[in-house]
């Protein structure tokens, strides 16, 4: 555990990849095999369930930190993580445990079924042999979710290097569910290929919006364009007849797009598909909404089969007669692709047409028509492309259209949390509706650190009123909010709902007269729908 | 009442005379030289002595009379006398009495002691004005020796790995204490406005390079250097690269403020009480009557009228407590 937390330390405190990565090294090359693969798994947000309720968690800690409920609350608040805050009311102590991570690990799995007087033993025993920093760690553990400002890809980079194998093997082998405990991490990465579970995807290879002039890639001949989809990214897996859909979050999908399984018998073993995941009917793409709503059923019913049928708009081919194929360049997988495509015969696989395109103001043209086609923009991949792991720049390029964009004024403020706590980061924004300010939406990112510290010193100073952790402010500061949609919403008070809405700058030079109407929305939303 | 909480600051009517104003009146006392305190503008100020030069560097030509720490003037029969408070150097509580009314307005305070200054004097009296900048349990400092280990035991690591260590803290107070701590045969820079304030402070300044610009990154190659929060972002900063960025700071007890700040580490030193100190504080006092200024006020409040069942309120002050980078706002220049 103390090595562990050793490396949560640096992890946490540094702000540079190098470190970060030289870390992870130096942990895994030093711990033995049951801890490497326990930190792993933490490091890539794979923990076991929650083993005390937030309630009773809260409830002891005030008994051993000895302060009121009240007080526990308002610290929580200004803090804003639960496991820090409880490592911080908690009375100092020296380290005094040498349980290693993997006991500890088995310890939380085992209280799990155990009754609340045990776990509450359990806890305090560990809360007074903790040091500070263990504390937090062990806390972090047993609460919310456990992050490090680490990415998968990274924590991939580390053990590449620590023992020495190709980066894109590293992530095919720990790819998807790696469910078994006590994995031998070294074994399995230095091991033969073979012994594949067949469900196993490929990471995904991820574009980069483009930031660079055309003048810097190759000719436009060079470039296969395509339409960019606003679906959900996945592969399609047929082996040993059996069909497995995965998301690009790595979550194994296969019973909510139960339409694919026919592919089982439409599809040679060992293909793999690349792309979109669609709601499609009569020859137009639906709303993202609606497979939302449809992913969040338990059961699929026939009418909700009926109503939103899905399909999938395939890009590549990863896997070919069994074969990994990701080394050919895309022209070649692209031949082959249209060539499964075509011999499945199914209107369940679409295949992702390539655009005509000429030259680089023609792009311009299909880039902003891509809208009307329910699409957020084009593709671009070079011909030459191999099929890489993570987001990569270079070969690959999304060329999204602009935002939708609306001038809204800022009138409620709450803490953020984790690396915003302790600071109003969390923002609602009212537009005009016949003379009054109605909210519409929340937004968050978007704001510089620096503007994020002005406009947190503003709202201090133009409180109205506090309702909880909530302020009302003064409607005065005005921000342009960027958008990628606009649904009609009875559950939101303005009747309508933005899609991934965010801060796109602080509009100091309008005042709150000018800023757009709930009318101006209205009219976006039937122009659009 | 001996003492008035009034929009210009807190005023004994008696005396006829203000604690740290933030608006310019006739006759001010001022606890300590930090910038939400030691306003420009009034006619006159009284303050303790070690606090002449620098409130002379930074507020310019001023009327200054000063006074040791437990020596009385009496003004229109109210008595009056500074003690330490344990801030920063030159820092004092206020104490006032007047027919048997005693007050002491603490200004800002610590109680854990820091090496540098004369350590925190606790009061007996009727009426308590206290700061609650760290009024939160979760605010728990650690003392002067373990920090001290850890900030060389950084530097060192750094030195290492060939990188400079450049440390953020406030030019009158947390600069010298870090001084103080580091313990390194390394060059040690300081950003001019610390250099001066050091000068101002009668610190002994032979020991640093003042940065200049002539400075040429050699001159390190690696090694410390201490700057004000004005440096965080600037291109100033980019000389010293390769660098490792620290923030000395009581909010640095909070991952959140470390995190945000894109800070490599963050050292957890305050000029201010922490929890414990400002409970050990109010208790010290015995008095009966609390009022909590700038901080967590309503919270700090609360738990002083629920734990020692004592008339606790919040007052409004114009005092800012402590920035992560820097005073708030900046210190003035002097005024020619």
């Amino acid at each position: 555990m103390k090595a562990f937390t050793e490396l949560y330390s640096q992890l946490d405190q540094s702000t540079k990849t190098n470190d970060k990565v030289s870390a992870m090294v130096t942990y895994f090359t030093h711990t033995h095999a049951a801890d490497a693969f326990w930190a792993f798994a933490l490091l890539t947000g794979r923990r076991p369930k929650r083993p005390v309720r937030t309630s009773d968690l809260k409830l002891w800690a005030t008994e051993l930190a000895q302060v009121p409920y009240w007080l526990f609350e308002e610290s929580y608040s200004v803090v804003g993580d639960l496991a820090e805050t409880i490592s911080l009311l908690i009375p100092l102590q020296e380290s005094n445990t040498h349980k290693s991570l993997t006991e500890v690990m088995n310890e939380i799995i085992a209280i799990q079924l155990k009754p609340d007087e045990e776990k509450k033993q359990w806890l305090f025993n560990f809360w007074n042999n903790f040091s500070r920093e263990e504390l937090f760690v062990f806390n972090k553990l047993i609460t919310g979710s456990f992050r490090v400002g680490v990415s998968q890809q990274l924590v991939f980079k580390a053990l590449s290097k620590t023992y020495d194998v190709d980066e894109r093997v590293v992530a095919h082998k720990l790819m998807g569910d790696i469910s078994s405990q006590n994995l031998d991490l070294k074994e399995l990465l230095l091991g033969e290929t073979a012994s594949f579970d067949a469900s196993k995807p490929y990471p995904f290879y991820l574009a980069y919006q483009l930031d660079i002039p055309f003048s810097e890639l190759d000719d436009i001949q060079y470039w296969q364009i395509e339409l960019k989809y606003d679906g959900i990214r996945g592969q399609i897996i047929v082996r040993n007849n059996q069909v497995h859909v995965w998301s690009r979050g790595e979550e194994l999908m296969t019973d909510k797009f139960i339409e694919f399984d026919i592919l089982k018998s439409l599809l040679p073993n060992g293909t793999v598909l690349d792309g979109e995941i669609l709601p499609f009917k009569d020859n137009r793409i639906l709303s993202f909404n609606e497979m939302q709503k449809r992913i969040g059923r338990k059961n699929i019913s026939k009418k909700t089969l009926a109503d939103v049928p899905l399909c999938m708009m395939c890009y590549d081919l990863l896997e070919h007669n069994g074969e990994d194929i990701r080394q050919m360049p895309l022209y070649e997988r692209r031949k082959l692709l249209e060539t499964v495509i075509n011999s499945a015969d199914t209107s369940v696989l679409k295949l992702s047409p390539v655009l005509d395109c000429y030259s680089w103001e023609m792009l311009d043209v299909l880039r902003n028509e891509s809208k009307t086609l329910g699409c957020e923009g084009l593709m671009l991949k070079h011909k030459e492309s191999i099929y890489e792991t993570g987001r990569r720049r270079g070969k690959w390029w999304k060329w999204k259209v602009d935002p939708y964009t609306v001038d809204a004024v800022l009138i409620y403020a709450q803490a953020g949390h984790g690396r915003r706590a302790n600071l109003y980061t969390d923002y609602t924004f009212a537009i005009w509706d016949k003379g009054e300010l109605v909210p519409f939406t929340k937004a968050y990112s978007g704001l510089t650190d620096k503007e994020l510290v002005e406009v947190d010193a503003w709202i201090k100073k133009n409180t109205i009123e506090k309702f909880g952790p909530v302020r009302s402010v003064k409607a005065e500061l005005v921000f342009e909010i960027a958008f990628e949609g606009i649904n009609a919403s009875p559950r939101h008070k303005s009747g309508i709902a933005l899609r991934f809405p965010r801060i796109a700058r602080w509009r100091k030079d309008k005042n709150k007269e000018e800023i757009n109407t709930k009318e101006d929305l209205l009219q976006l939303l039937n122009s659009v729908s | 009442m001996l003492i008035q909480f009034t929009n210009r600051g807190i005023y004994c009517p008696q005396a006829d005379v203000y604690i740290d104003p933030w608006k310019p009146v006739s006759k001010a006392i001022i606890t300590h030289a930090h910038s939400d305190h030691a306003r420009i503008g009034n006619s006159s100020y009284l303050s303790h002595t070690d606090s002449e030069s620098i409130l002379r560097y930074r507020l310019g030509e001023i009327s200054l009379q000063t006074l040791p720490y437990n020596e009385t003037v009496v003004m229109n029969g109210v008595r009056i006398s500074l003690h330490p408070a344990g801030h920063v150097i030159g820092s004092a509580q206020v104490r006032l009495e007047y027919q048997g009314e005693v007050w002491v307005i603490s200004g800002d305070y610590k109680v854990k002691k820091d090496g540098l200054t004369i350590p925190f004097e606790p009061l007996k009296c009727q009426h308590f004005v206290t700061e609650s900048t760290f009024g939160l349990p979760i605010y728990n400092f650690p003392e002067s020796d373990e920090l001290k280990i850890r900030l060389n035991d950084w530097v060192k690591e750094n030195a290492e790995r060939g990188l400079n260590s450049v440390i953020i803290g406030y030019a009158l107070g947390k600069a010298q204490r870090i001084l103080n701590a580091l313990e390194t045969d390394l060059p040690i820079l300081l950003h001019s406005t610390i250099y001066n304030t050091n000068a101002a402070l009668g610190f002994d300044n032979s020991r640093y390079i003042k940065f200049t610009q002539e400075f040429k990154k050699e001159q390190l190659n690696p090694g410390v250097v201490v700057a004000t929060g004005t440096a965080v972002g600037s291109p100033w900063l980019k000389r010293f690269e390769p660098y490792r960025l620290a923030f000395c700071s009581g909010w640095m007890q909070l991952r959140g403020a470390r995190r945000r700040r894109n800070a490599d580490k963050g050292f957890v030193m305050s000029d201010h009480a922490d929890w414990k100190g400002l409970n050990e504080a109010v208790e010290a006092t015995g008095a009966e009557n609390v009022y909590v200024t700038h901080g967590y006020k309503s919270v700090f409040a609360a738990w002083l009228r629920e734990r020692y069942k004592i008339n606790a309120v919040e007052v409004e002050t114009l005092f800012e407590g402590e920035g992560v980078e820097n005073e708030s706002p900046e210190p003035e220049a002097p005024q020619q």
